[in-house]
This record gives structure tokens, sequence and C-alpha cells, in this order.
């Protein structure tokens, strides 16, 4: 753990303690097995705005309390502890680092204390094919009168049966696959035109298919100038990628702490499994490996907030090692329990289905160990 | 504890003054030509000498240690500051390579288990870089089992008497002094038996010899000792609590492993991204030309970079803390497989030009690329093997117990 200031500790502190006692794993559960259509609680959403959390990386004149993103991730680590569903990371880390980078005043200042106060939840719309491709986006925006008309699809947007404001990435000039002439838009969720499929996913949360059917927006919708996002694009979505990293670490680490659990305590054999050395030495290669990742993890997100030149380079870095910790923590989660691992009754599965898509969202390992090769020169 | 950002100004000003007027021009940026691994190029000269003496004299050699016992007396923080003023300065510090496990591994042990007189005698010449120091560790059949060690210390009266051989002596045939783990009590359980001795490697008790390893030449020595005698003041630490004063000696080992290569002012080597554009070349779009191969480079790369957060993290956690971290083990197998990932893909990228063992077809880099791949393979087996390192994780810090069935 990086060295925490006073407040930064409290936090963790707070947020530990809130998640297990207030948002524990059951009552993910208990979510999930209501069929519950948003993908979170509405109690625990309402908690988790009472308690500040979508506002802080906002700020200050907008409601937020601007305490940088490492701090956010350490809130996001210990949701992701409990698998804790809500729109934090969606609206809280990716709507308002949209609207801070991209955002006029205007837009700020219109949505940014909605978001902070819980009253809209914002999310990024940009995927448009099975596999996360900033740049592919076929989504046109015309100009009409002195505003836009969106046509086209978004895929698996997060919180998107909920979302009130969708950032949008559109194209506004060239071809799919260009950098070049992406737009993003502010565009209100009940915008006419704009339709929605929720998606019933593996991990229980709440995603949506949306459809973008002619759908008319005012000049106010643009965000910066036309056709050339891509650059505060990267941006928002390095960011959105350093917190989900942040959440994995979370996941991870009680998978690692599940799985302790449980060498120390199961007996087989007559000796307690984890006196084996073929399971304890399984057991230091995933501690090396949590501690390389939370290395990597928290040195992104301060490069964030410490505006550093290789800011991309270590969210790359920390999302692919991220991934590969979370691979090997869940994979071993459920390996070592054996049997008990697979039934539904026990948590591993929760915890497995929650990693596949973590590790899918915003790029897996494999796409940001490409692009992590392209910037250190390979 | 913290020091204001005037005084460490003040320092970094001292510090800056104090290189101008002693670290000889002759020298800038020579550090890793000068020294290689663990040898001084005899051909350094009279300003190299008079470097090393200005060193001593200022206890900058050792800056961390006391002044009283030679060293420099300063903070962690100050220590930092002169490190950086000394690359800013392309100088060198070549006294911890000069006193070979005097600096990295003895002196803190000393310091933290000696007695006062043994302190003051043996820390002085180690902080100038005047004797260099081996350990007897190992024995032909105590390796991963250390406890299980032979070579003995008997109590005749006024003098301990040695016999019984250490291998794996590093630089044991040009050391004055060796600090040995021996065996002062045959009846008590293995590991409360032990205490660590040390003797003067000048005797005609003691007998050296190289091993030849699969990379051709190696410092590493076999250490015999018939009848040799250390002085009965030489035991470091309680007498047969040598367990503890050995085991603190090798996480200061682990610690200087996990940083070792830093502080010599760079290598010469090409980066693996050099290797590859030289060897495989790029494609039009200019990825490495080799899918997979670059995918592996890139795996790598990231490895190292979260080895090296990795350090700068626990550093940063420990600041102002002197305890060696726990994580070091972790820091330490992270580490043996970052050098031995890295000369293999270094290799395989080399295709022909990468097998060679000497002679003009090949280039020295190449040749050195080989040697290099051949020596890494020690890096997880010395200092606590790979698994070792493994089993101390999975036992001191996830606390999982130890098997019944293991002796």
């Amino acid at each position: 753990m990086a060295a925490l200031t006073e407040e930064q500790a409290l936090l963790k502190e707070q947020a530990s303690t809130w998640a297990s006692e207030e948002a524990p794993v059951a009552k993910f559960r208990e979510m999930r097995d209501s069929g519950n259509e948003l993908g979170f609680d509405k109690g625990t959403w309402a908690s988790i705005i009472e308690l500040g959390w979508p506002g802080i990386v906002a700020p200050e004149d907008a409601g937020g309390v601007d305490m940088g993103h490492l701090t956010f991730g350490i809130v996001l680590e210990e949701l992701g502890r409990q698998l804790t569903a809500s729109p934090l990371l969606a609206s809280g880390l990716i709507g308002v680092n949209a609207l801070v980078i991209a955002g006029s005043d205007d837009q700020q200042s219109h949505w940014l204390p909605k978001i902070t106060n819980g009253t809209v939840i914002a999310t990024l719309a940009i995927d448009e094919g099975p596999r996360h491709a900033p740049f592919d986006i076929a989504l046109r925006a015309t100009p009409k009168g002195d505003g836009y008309v969106l046509d086209g699809e978004k895929v698996h947007v997060l919180e998107g049966a909920s979302a009130g404001l969708f950032i949008v990435a559109a194209r506004t000039a060239g071809e799919p696959g260009d950098a070049n002439g992406i737009s993003l838009f502010a565009v209100p969720g009940d915008s006419a035109g704009l339709t929605r499929t929720p998606l019933t996913p593996t991990d229980s949360r709440g995603y949506a298919n949306v459809s973008f059917g002619e759908v008319q927006v005012g000049p106010e919708a643009l965000m910066g100038n036309a056709n050339d996002a891509s650059p505060q694009l990267e941006i928002i979505l390095d960011r959105a990628r350093a917190g989900l990293a942040a959440e994995m670490l979370g996941v991870a680490g009680q998978s690692f702490d599940m799985t302790l659990d449980y060498l120390k305590n199961r007996v087989q054999f007559g000796e307690v499994i984890g006196s084996f050395q073929a399971l304890g030495h399984r057991a230091a290669a995933l501690f090396t490996e949590l501690e390389m990742s939370r290395s990597c993890v928290e040195a992104a997100l301060t490069a964030i907030d410490e505006d550093s030149e290789d800011v991309a380079t270590l969210c790359a870095l920390a999302k692919c090692k991220a991934g590969e910790l979370l691979h090997l923590a869940t994979n071993e989660l459920i390996q070592i329990h054996g049997g008990i691992g697979m039934t539904d009754e026990f948590d591993a599965g929760l915890y497995l289905k929650r990693a596949r898509t973590l590790e899918a969202t915003f790029g897996n390992m494999a796409f940001h160990r490409d692009r992590y090769a392209a910037r250190v020169g390979l | 504890m913290a020091e204001s950002n005037a005084e460490i100004e003040q320092f970094q000003a001292e510090a800056r003054a104090w290189l101008d007027e002693n670290f000889p021009a002759s020298l800038k940026g020579r550090g890793a030509e000068l020294i290689s691994g663990e040898f001084v190029d005899p051909s350094a000269g009279e300003d190299f000498k008079r470097w090393c003496q200005h060193l001593g004299d200022k206890g900058w050699g050792t800056p961390t240690w006391p002044t009283e016992y030679g060293g420099g007396g300063l903070t962690q923080k100050q220590a930092g500051v002169l490190q950086k003023e000394m690359s800013r300065a392309r100088a060198f510090n070549p006294i911890p390579l000069m006193a070979g496990m005097g600096i990295t591994m003895v002196g803190p042990t000393i310091l933290e288990y000696g007695t006062d007189a043994q302190k003051a005698k043996h820390l002085p010449p180690i902080s100038r870089g005047e004797v260099f120091w081996a350990l007897g560790y190992s024995e032909p059949n105590a390796g991963s089992d250390l406890a299980s060690l032979a070579c003995k210390a008997e109590d005749k009266g006024d003098h301990w008497l040695v016999n019984g051989q250490k291998t794996w002596t590093s630089g044991a045939d040009r050391a004055q002094w060796i600090g040995c783990l021996v065996r002062t009590d045959t009846e008590a359980p293995k590991r409360d038996g032990i205490s660590f001795l040390i003797l003067d490697m000048n005797q005609p008790g003691i007998e050296t010899r190289p091993i030849k390893l699969i990379g051709g030449a190696s410092q590493f020595c076999e250490t015999f000792f018939n009848d040799a005698v250390a002085d009965k003041d030489e035991i470091l630490g309680e007498l047969n609590g040598g367990w503890t004063v050995g085991k603190r000696l090798l996480q200061h080992e682990r610690q200087s492993q996990t940083s070792a290569g830093s502080g010599m002012g760079g290598s010469s080597r090409l980066s693996l991204q050099e290797l590859a554009e030289r060897y495989v070349g790029r494609d039009a779009e200019g990825r490495i030309d080799d899918a997979d191969l670059r995918s592996r480079l890139a795996k790598h790369l990231m490895k190292a970079q979260a080895q090296r957060l990795t350090i700068q993290r626990i550093t940063a956690e420990a600041r102002g803390n002197a305890k060696v971290s726990a994580a070091a083990s972790i820091l330490k197998n992270a580490a043996a497989s970052v050098v031995q990932e890295s000369s293999e893909l270094t290799l395989e990228m080399m295709g022909h030009q990468g097998l060679g063992w000497e002679g003009d077809p090949f280039e020295s880099h190449e040749l050195e690329a080989v040697r290099n791949w051949l020596t890494s393979k020690a890096v997880s087996i010395y200092g606590g093997s790979f698994e070792i390192q493994n089993n101390i994780i999975a036992k001191n810090i996830l606390g999982l117990p130890e098997n019944t069935q293991r002796g």
C-alpha cells in the first residue's frame, strides 16, 4: 500500500467498514437473485451518494471534494473486495472526468452537480463491436440546424439501463478506425430516439446496448471542438482503466484472502492443506503478483494526480498487470477450493464472473500489452 | 526525523561543492568501465586511488554508517541527495565493490550485532574499501538445508579451532576476512548450535580453490579449514545464536541483490528495444517485425517495470524506518525472474550470433550476452533459492503452517 495521507487512511478505513457491513457480497447476491434490471441496489447507491464518493475527483464548486485518483482508487478497491455493485465508477469517475476534461464551463455547471449529488448517473458510450476499439466508431453525428443528429449503436454501455447522461463518442468525419473525425456529445438519457436494451451479463451488473435512432441534439451537446476529441477520449479512457484496475486489485485481494483462509483451515490427509509445499508455493506466487500489480496500479493513479508524462504507459501497465493478476487469483480461488468452489452457494463464482468482465472492459490484457509495446518503442 | 527543504538544499550544495573539488575529472562517467563485476581495472591509476582516499576520509563510501566507524553519518534522505549529485557529476562510489561482502552485508550486520570492539576493529577498514570480505555459509552437504552445516569451531580456551569446508565462498581467494557460520554445539538441535565466527583469511589453516562455472571463470571458491584459528572475541552476536545473525545478514544480501546494478553510472549494454531493432527489425508501421516476440518482450518489460515500481513503493513505505522490509523476499524472486528472462530474450533475438563462446566472428557484446545468460542461472539459486524464497513467503509472510512431514 502506498504511503497514505491521514485523510486517505481514514477514507480507506471508512470504505472498508462500510462495504463489509452495509454492502457485502451477500447483498450483491441478494440483488442478483432478485432479478434487478439496473444491476445495483438503489439503497446501496443512495448510501454511496450520502458518503459523497461520486464527488471524489469532482471540483469543489461542482459539489465535489477534488481528492484525486489515488483516493478514488482506494475506495474502488475496497468496494471491489465485496463486489459492491453501484454506478460509482461509470458516473463518479468516468462521467465526472469526461466533463472535467472535455466539457465546457456550461456543460460542467449543468451536469457535474447533478452527478455528484446523485440525481443523474453518467456514463461513457464508446464501443460498438465485441472487442474494445476506441476509434472503431461508426455512429454518425451529422450537423442539422445549429445542432446534430446522432445515428448508430453502442454496445455494452456501463450502467446503460440507468444512465441519465450518455457521453457519446460519435463520428463527425472520416471512417471507422480513424483517430481523427471523432467528437464527444453529452446526450440526455431521455432524448427521443434513444432506446436501451438492458443486458443480462454473467457478472449481474448493469449494462445495456443503446441505440441512437436519429437522436437530435442541440449545439450545447457538443463537447469541445468537433472532429478532434480523440486525445481527450484517450485521457478519459486511461482514467477509467486506472479506476478499473483499482477495483480489480480489490477483487483479486479478496479472492486471495479467501484462498489463504481455506489453505489454513481445510484438512486433508491429516494435514492443513496450506502446509503442502505445492500449494504454499502457489500462494507465494499469487502474493508476489498481488504486490507487483499493486505497485503498478498505485503508480498509474498517482501519475494521473501528478499529471506525469507517462500516464498512458502506466495506465496500460496497470490494466494489463491487474488483468494478469485477477485472472490468476480467481482461477486459483476456484481450483484450490475444489468442488466447493464450483458451487453457486459459495462466492468464488461471483468473483470469477466479475473478473472476466473487468478484464474485458476498456481493453483486455492483449490490448494493453500492444499499447504498452508501442509506447516503449517495440 | 524529516529534514526541512532548506536543510536538504544546504546539504545538496555542500555535496555538490565537495564533488566539484574532490572527484577527479579524468574519472567522469568511467565507473562501469573501471569496475566490472567485483573487479577494479588495474589500470585505474593514481586518480582512482586518490578518489577512494577522499571518499574514505569523508566517510561517503558508506554514507549512512555512523561517523565514529568511518561512515558519513548521513540520513537516508541526505544519502539519496548525495547519490543524485554523484550521478549528476557522473561520479561513482567504488567502495562497496572493493569491500566484497563488507558493505552490503557484513557491515550492517556488525552494526546491529557487533560489540563496540568488533565495530571499532572491522568497520573503519571496510568503510575505506581497504579490506575484502568473504562469507562462508554453504557447504557441500548444506545448501538449501543450510542448518545442517558441519564445519565446526572448538573452544580451545584462548581461541577457536576450526575444521571443515565451505563452498560458494565468493572472492575467498582474495579476501582478508571471512564471516562463517560454524557449528559450536554438536548436541543442540541443528539451528541452535550454530555461531557466526569471523576469521582472518591470512593463515596457513585456510586454503581456497576457485570453482569454474558453466559460464567460465567465476569469483566462487571452495574454502578448506584445517585447524584454522580465530580469536576468542570474534563471535558476532550470541554464542550459538548464529542462525539469527546469519539470517539477518541474508536479508541484507537479498536487499542488495534486489537493487543490484544501480548506482554504477549506467550500463553500456544495449536495451532490449535496441537489440530487437538491430537483430529482428521493424515492419512498415514501426513495430518489431515478429508479433510473437514483440508481445513477449512487452510482457517482460512490464514485469521489469512492475518490479522497479515495487522497489520504489517499498522504499517509500519504509522511509525513515531502518528495518529490512518483509517484502524483500518477494523482490528477490521477482528480480531473478526479470534478469533470467531478459538474458534469454537477448539470446533469442541474436539468433546464431547469440551462440558464441569466444572468437572474432562474434562481437564482444554478443559473447558477453552468452556469458550473462549462463551466469544469470545462479541468481535463482544463491542467497536462498527460488524455492526457499517461496517457502519463506508462504511461512513467514502468509502464515501458512509447516508440514509435519518435513524434517
